[in-house]
């Protein structure tokens, strides 16, 4: 039901700085407190869980509820100590998971 | 027959407020406010029996959002984020919303800087309140009214 999650985070560090990452995923984010023209509830799909990982290592996690708008995004920080990768993960009611990975090269 | 008086820009805003109101009918049938019980679980679930303490935590919101739907927050919190000390956790919450938790971001030392942003859904006018957990276990609490010309549907 999601696609393109889109992570804007830096190529280049340098030792101890502290980056911005923004992070965007679309997503209907289904509340479960709608209800379609007959009048019956449409069930809650939203992405519940996101987590930022840098070497492996989980650095920045949210619990997302229902009221977190469609296509959720979030931004955050990190301030890295050496070169690595970045993993982000998403997490749907449904189970399906998303991720996207980018690399970081931390000089000095 | 419409009154001559009646300027094209009111006319513009009757029709526009009859839709918004049939939309919102729509969407939001029974949609209700949490009680005050309800928001009271809500912050209990969040920091326990702690009591929180104003300061170190600032919110970054709209005074007027006119779109419910999506309306962004950011908040921050005043830490070192170091071993010793930093932000555990910092909870946002809309007391006007069906269901008043909106995110908890948790945060680490290796997060630099204990700040978060996004995007949000406001049923009506209302509070949005953040509170702060630290590593030492104390918890900072700030809160900032957001009036909301038409609500997110949901929430």
């Amino acid at each position: 039901m999601a696609s393109k999650p889109r992570v804007r985070a830096p190529k280049s560090a340098s030792k101890g700085e502290v980056v911005e990452i923004k992070t965007l995923i679309s997503h209907k984010m289904e509340s479960g407190q709608r209800k379609d023209s007959d009048g019956n509830v449409i069930p809650r799909q939203i992405i519940n869980h996101f987590e930022a990982r840098f070497n492996g290592e989980p650095f920045f996690i949210a619990e997302i509820e229902p009221a977190v708008s469609a296509n959720p995004y979030i931004s955050f920080y990190h301030q890295p100590q050496e070169s690595g990768e970045y993993e982000f993960v998403w997490n749907d009611d449904d189970g399906s998971t998303y991720s996207k990975k980018s690399k970081l090269t931390v000089e000095g | 027959m419409m009154s001559k008086a009646m300027s094209r820009r009111q006319v513009f805003f009757s029709i526009g407020g009859v839709a918004a109101a049939g939309v919102g009918m729509t969407l939001m049938p029974g949609l209700a406010k949490a009680s005050p019980e309800e928001v009271q679980k809500a912050i209990k679930e969040m920091i326990g029996d702690t009591t929180p303490q104003e300061g170190k935590v600032s919110l970054d919101l709209p005074e007027i959002a006119e779109n419910g739907n999506t309306v962004p927050v950011g908040v921050s919190v005043d830490s070192p984020m170091t071993q010793d000390s930093y932000v555990k956790a910092v909870h946002l919450m809309a007391d006007g919303n069906p269901s008043p938790e909106v995110i908890t971001f948790k945060f680490t030392p290796q997060s630099g800087r204990a700040e978060a942003s996004t995007r949000m859904r406001l049923a009506q006018t209302q509070n949005v309140v953040a509170f702060a957990e630290m590593s030492d276990g104390s918890v900072y609490r700030a809160a900032q009214p957001v009036k909301v010309t038409i609500g997110g549907c949901g929430g």
